[in-house]
């Protein structure tokens, strides 16, 4: 089980670094569904031995929501704004791409050091964590488009969801539902946002937003 | 006089096959694109008629004109003689041979652009240029891989780096290693061996003014370095050395068969990526090899 799981993290941390590789929207988009998908395999392998209903039921959801639902969302906004998909990066791709890779060796280095419980020291559960993490924070602060910065947050997102999948045990599924429900209805809301910085400035990008005057 | 049977044994092996490779690589392409294609023995053919032809020198060229080619060569089979074949082992084997081997394929590479600068023309240093710069790139790529290999294997020769396989990292290093024999051969993704207009090539534009066998050396030069990176891809990623000897031979063989075919594949299938787009996809590369290496590590200190 564990090995399986590790497997799927590191495909996970691939994702990250393709996300942040990526240099048209559709592609950005797709590894952040795929990455969504994976996640969401996650609580069914972990929690294989007692599994129960509401499990299967809240990893369909979050296979759906974070597979299908949002990236559709993301590219209904896309076609909608009708913008390009070149992304424009802030950050170039080449450095951010290392500096994904160094956050994801730093977080692989921190992991080691940190008090974890002997079941999750196995694991790469709080790296993979980190790394998305800090991949998401990287995808916010270097890409100039509403669009790619939504990806950003959804993929820091999946980084706090890993976190929360060590308290498994802990942390009712109600939470988890309730996060999916957030995110789902607030890239909705985005979309509509995109579709209204398109119409009102002619482009998506965020940094003309900040010459807004009264 | 066993050593010196040996030694040709191998030479013979490694200068009498690698022209095939390009041969199949183009009938994969011919295959794919629905044509004959050229016979799979061209390159032979070429070099032949090559060898028999005339030089051309220019007047402002040095020595280094013709000298640049022929070192490169020598350089490139010496590395053939420190590779391992597999189970035949290398002709010669000993601690640190790899770093031997990584500054052999750089003296060719500094020869090749050498000699393309040799007769003054722009199009050559630009093509020389870009090969030396795509070149870091790789060459860190390749170091990284090399690291993972003799960290997984304690070990700093060839012989005991290639025989286990790369372990839980292997896919990670066989990728990596693949976009490293793809940028250092000037396949498709990064140059397209085809094509003739001086702006777009890369190793083809430094050979522009070399003619008959120095060209001919050059030609059979690439085809070795060709062989070379898909028998060092194949060892790293299968364990060759842990199978019986013809299962290792025939294993090896048909690894860089498909490695060949993958490569016209991708020539096929794949367009040459803008200039812009190829460090990034040499850094990809780089740190495909370098999460190699961090597997190994941590697989190894466990």
């Amino acid at each position: 089980m564990n090995e399986t799981l590790n497997l799927l993290i590191g495909l996970a941390m691939g994702l990250n670094l393709l996300a942040l590789g990526s240099s048209r929207l559709p592609s950005l988009i797709r590894a952040v569904s795929v990455q969504g998908m994976v996640l969401g395999i996650m609580p069914v392998i972990i929690e294989h031995a007692g599994l129960d209903w509401r499990i299967l039921l809240v990893a369909f959801a979050t296979m759906v929501g974070k597979g299908l639902v949002i990236p559709g969302l993301l590219r209904r906004a896309m076609r909608a704004a009708n913008i390009d998909r070149e992304i424009e990066p802030f950050i170039g791709f080449v450095p951010s791409l290392l500096l994904g890779a160094g956050g994801t060796i730093a977080a692989m280095a921190l992991a080691r050091a940190l008090p974890l419980l002997p079941e999750h020291a196995k694991m790469l559960l709080v790296p993979g964590a980190i790394a998305s993490v800090l991949t998401g924070f990287i995808l916010l602060i270097g890409r100039v488009k509403a669009i790619s910065q939504v990806c950003g947050y959804l993929i820091l997102e999946n980084g706090i969801y890993l976190f929360g999948l060590l308290l498994i045990h802990a942390t009712p599924l109600l939470v988890e539902s309730g996060i999916l429900l957030d995110i789902t209805v607030g890239v909705f809301v985005i979309g509509i946002i995109v579709d209204r910085i398109q119409r009102a400035f002619d482009s998506l990008d965020t940094r003309k937003l900040t010459t807004l005057r009264e | 006089m066993n050593l010196i049977i040996n030694v040709i044994f191998r030479l013979a092996i490694w200068l009498l096959l690698a022209p095939l490779l390009p041969g199949i690589i183009n009938k994969v392409k011919a295959w794919v694109a629905g044509r004959r294609g050229p016979p799979v023995l061209q390159l032979y053919y070429d070099l032949a008629k090559l060898w028999q032809k005339g030089v051309v020198i220019s007047t402002l060229a040095s020595p280094g004109f013709i000298a640049g080619p022929a070192i490169a060569w020598i350089a490139l089979v010496g590395t053939t003689m420190l590779m391992p074949l597999g189970p035949l082992g290398s002709a010669l084997s000993f601690r640190g041979d790899v770093l031997l081997l990584i500054y052999l394929l750089a003296l060719a590479r500094f020869c090749t652009a050498w000699a393309a600068m040799e007769t003054g023309s722009a199009f050559e240093g630009m093509g020389a240029a870009r090969e030396v710069s795509y070149a870091v790139l790789a060459e860190a790529a390749i170091i990284a891989a090399v690291l993972s290999l003799s960290v997984q294997s304690e070990s700093l020769s060839l012989v005991t780096m290639l025989s286990p396989s790369a372990g839980a990292g292997a896919v990670l290093l066989g990728a990596g290693l693949f976009i490293v024999l793809l940028a250092e051969n000037c396949r498709v993704p990064f140059d397209d061996p085809n094509t003739h207009l001086e702006l777009t090539m890369i190793h083809e534009v430094m050979v522009l003014d070399h003619s008959g066998p120095p060209l001919a050396v050059i030609l059979h030069g690439a085809s070795l370095k060709l062989l070379l990176f898909s028998v060092l891809l194949v060892q790293a990623v299968l364990p060759l050395g842990q199978w019986p000897f013809f299962a290792a031979a025939g294993a090896l063989a048909a690894g860089v068969l498909i490695v060949i075919v993958g490569v016209g594949l991708v020539e096929s299938l794949l367009a040459r990526f803008a200039f812009r787009r190829v460090p990034l996809l040499l850094t990809t590369a780089f740190l495909l090899c370098l999460f190699a290496l961090l597997v190994a590590w941590k697989g190894g200190s466990q």
